[in-house]
């Protein structure tokens, strides 16, 4: 394996001593127990799973296993509750929404070290963008409560029914609410199953859900793993079935609904372009790169995964780019100067690993940062594939970890057309330091979400979505109402 | 003397200040603790250029600041000295004999400092009086008027003239980024300046706000980089002005770590030019000796 080429001539040589994140505050639980029609249950079977720290692979707690019977209760009691909560004013509900995003705000460091230690995220970007984002969709949410009738002015919108939402791994806190914000802004109740490698946000999250005093049955939070999401999914009496997850997942739910009445908004895969002119402001591009697809170990669904770098200036790109992976910090998630934490699970770590294999294998030329890292656990080099073609499979397929194919390209037709030439459609990112470029692009590329001289930002009023396989439905923005509700 | 070349201006490297803000950011959220911090600290005291450069400046004064610098808190143990004095050409004399017997160099600002606003004959012979008194350092400053008019070559022409009138002295060249205006400026001006000679370049006369920022000083450093890669010549830097607290030299300190890294973690090729600072450091440091923060009269101020 061709490792460490670079000659890294500017070598750190200072280093940080450990600076962790104190746990003396957070509370977990052994035992997690499902949340159902405002008590916390045992699951009818008596199953439970472990959920553990990815970083050190030892368990945490124990978490219900919801089954088919489970799933049953919970949409039961989501449609009970729902006559009086969709009957109930919009200030009303908006009151229920805004408690919530201010108990985040309240308890957000422990949610930030219990995002951190369940899911491997490092604490930095637990604390400063998952959290605070999570909160910042139930505010901006609980302000629309009210305010629908301006959103869909003359239409008379109706919340839907019972909403079943299964999110993913990646930001659990944050796709949590995502998910649950504009569903009861519009008046729905909810059944919505967290990840079974990351169920503990969801579950605290269940535990202020509580707190803000909403009726009970509103929200519903059970845990499991595929077959309790299946269950949710066939469950006759759901109206609407919200997925953020695999382009896999996604078809089997889009075949399992088929002929039902069930609306279905999915959000999924993505193998993101993010695209680099001579004329960019180069420094920052690599920068832009680093945030593209080492932020969270690369669990981002919209992660810029393929690089393409203008041939004028790839050496130059690709050599501060390898400069630049050599500073980056690898470790320990509650370590505040970790910048790459853990592989959210040892099944994840094992998908990238066959995939740096396979990319190995098509010949691609691999680089690895040569940061140290810890022996238990699962762990990660970010890594780099350069000389790689569009038919390599590491350039097709999404990987969903910190590894980036590059390659480069001489004009913008061509870059366009290659960006293009994929089953994904969710981001793409562009620098140059010319604006009608941009303009360009960004009407040419196919994506949800394209970032110029930028990449990876969100924000609760910005819709975000996918084109082609990377799903439909927004999330987000005035956009993220209209998956929620009806029209006469 | 090497032949010099005229820097490729049309070819730079452009900056996006949002991208640049959010990568200091990131340098300001390292969290630097312990020994580490005590290192960083260290570190920093033995790279401040410790000035004073006021009108009511005298001999006096410029002694008492001479025995601080070498000797900057006696009751701690291991605290190195600074790397400098920085005194106008007038105290140069004085500084020298205080020093006698230190490793410590007196640098100072010349070439009409601060304004710049002289003709050449003038600098030239304020450069020499101050290397004649014994200045191991000369700290000029560029003519901004006449980089923001676009006349590029006069400002190259100057720092290669005063360059050879430094002889044996290290010069600094003070770019002013306060009246630069742009990052993409002052990337130019680091061009020039490294191409024209500079064994360092500094941020700033401190007269002038803003004075240092990590913006611009990042800027810089990249400047340095990629000349290095160019040449092969290390060129060192000099953020001055405005850094006045343990917490904001650190800073410095975590992004000349990872931008330019070892080989420029020492005096030799990163300054700090300030005041305040060597006795903030010190209050930090007796805190991590005594787990307490004494009240600042405990610090000597000269």
């Amino acid at each position: 394996m061709q490792k460490n080429e670079n000659k890294n001539m500017f070598k750190a040589s200072w280093t940080y001593d450990k600076a962790p994140e104190s746990t003396d505050h957070v509370q977990i639980k052994k035992e997690y127990e499902l949340y159902i029609d405002g008590k916390f249950t045992k699951p009818v079977k008596g199953k439970y799973f472990d959920t553990v720290n990815p970083s050190t692979n030892k368990k945490i707690a124990s978490v219900a296993e919801a089954t088919s019977e489970d799933v049953d209760i919970a949409v039961k009691a989501a449609r009970k509750a729902f006559k009086s909560w969709s009957s109930l004013s919009g200030k009303e509900r908006g009151k229920y929404i805004f408690r919530i995003a201010r108990l985040i705000q309240e308890r957000a460091r422990e949610f930030a070290v219990i995002e951190s230690l369940d899911g491997g995220k490092p604490i930095k970007e637990s604390r400063d963008i998952d959290i605070p984002l999570a909160a910042n969709h139930f505010f901006y949410y609980a302000g629309w409560a009210d305010k629908l009738e301006y959103a869909f002015p003359n239409r008379n919108p109706e919340p839907l029914g019972v909403v079943g939402q299964i999110i993913p791994w990646n930001f659990p806190l944050l796709m949590a609410a995502w998910k649950l914000a504009p569903a009861l802004a519009t008046g729905n109740t909810v059944v919505l199953k967290p990840a079974e490698t990351t169920p503990l946000t969801a579950l605290k999250l269940a535990e202020i859900i509580h707190d803000s005093g909403i009726p009970k049955g509103v929200v519903n939070i059970i845990t499991g793993a595929g077959e309790t999401g299946a269950s949710i999914v066939n469950h006759p009496d759901v109206d609407k079935i919200a997925f953020t997850g695999s382009t896999g997942v996604g078809k089997y739910i889009s075949n399992a609904i088929a002929g039902t009445n069930k609306s279905l908004t999915l959000e999924l895969g993505g193998k993101g372009a993010n695209i680099i002119f001579e004329d960019a402001a180069i420094d920052q591009a690599v920068e832009g790169i680093v945030n593209a697809i080492f932020y969270n170990q690369g669990h981002v669904c919209c992660a810029g995964s393929r690089l393409f770098i203008q041939e004028s200036v790839a050496d130059l790109v690709i050599q501060k780019l390898k400069d630049r992976m050599e500073t980056l910090i690898v470790g320990d998630p509650l370590d505040k100067n970790t910048d790459v934490g853990a592989i959210n699970s040892k099944k994840q770590l094992q998908i990238i690993e066959n995939y740096i294999k396979i990319g190995i294998n098509e010949g691609g030329d691999i680089y690895q940062s040569s940061c140290s890292m810890p022996k238990a656990g699962n762990w990660c080099a970010p890594t780099l594939f350069l000389n790689v073609s569009q038919s390599h499979k590491i350039v097709q397929e999404e990987i969903f970890g910190p590894v980036l194919a590059v390659q480069t390209f001489r004009t913008i037709s061509e870059v366009i057309e290659k960006a293009n030439n994929t089953p994904y459609g969710l981001s793409a990112g562009v620098w140059t330091n010319n604006g009608a470029k941009i303009f360009h692009l960004t009407q040419k590329l196919e994506a949800g979400v394209i970032w110029a001289n930028t990449f990876n930002k969100f924000d609760a009023a910005s819709p975000f979505g996918g084109y082609k396989e990377s799903g439909y439905g927004r999330e987000g923005g005035m956009q993220g109402l209209n998956p929620y509700v009806k029209f006469d | 003397m090497n032949k010099l070349m005229y820097p490729n201006l049309n070819n730079l490297p452009v900056y996006d200040t949002t991208g640049v803000n959010e990568r200091i950011a990131k340098f300001c959220s390292r969290s630097i603790k312990k020994s580490s911090k005590n290192e960083g600290l260290k570190l920093a005291i033995s790279m401040i250029d410790l000035t004073t450069l006021e009108g009511k400046d005298t001999k006096g004064k410029v002694q008492q600041l001479c025995y601080k610098a070498i000797h900057p808190h006696d009751s701690l143990k291991d605290i190195p000295t600074v790397a400098a004095i920085c005194v106008y050409p007038s105290y140069v004399g004085v500084a020298k004999k205080a020093l006698e017997g230190s490793n410590i160099n007196v640098a100072s600002v010349a070439t009409a400092f601060p304004s710049g606003q002289s003709t050449l004959e003038v600098k030239l012979f304020d450069t020499k009086f101050a290397v004649d008194q014994g200045a191991d350092e000369i700290d000029m400053v560029i003519s901004r008027g006449e980089f923001l008019s676009g006349n590029y070559n006069f400002v190259f022409d100057e720092i290669a003239t005063i360059k050879e009138a430094c002889g044996e002295a290290h010069l600094k060249v003070i770019l002013e980024t306060g009246e630069l205006d742009t990052l993409d400026n002052v990337r130019k001006a680091s061009e020039i300046a490294m191409c024209a000679g500079a064994d360092f370049i500094k941020t700033s006369t401190g007269k002038i706000q803003p004075a240092a920022t990590l913006p611009v000083t990042y800027v810089m450093l990249d400047a340095i980089k990629d000349y290095y890669l160019k040449t092969g010549k290390m060129i060192g830097m000099k953020p001055a002005g405005g850094i006045s607290t343990s917490k904001i030299a650190l800073q410095y300190l975590v992004m000349l770590n990872e931008v330019l890294g070892e080989k420029w973690m020492n005096n030799e090729y990163f300054r700090f030019g300030a005041s305040s600072l060597l006795n903030d450091i010190l209050m930090q440091l007796v805190k991590a000796e005594t787990g307490m923060y004494q009240s600042s009269y405990y610090f000597s101020k000269d």
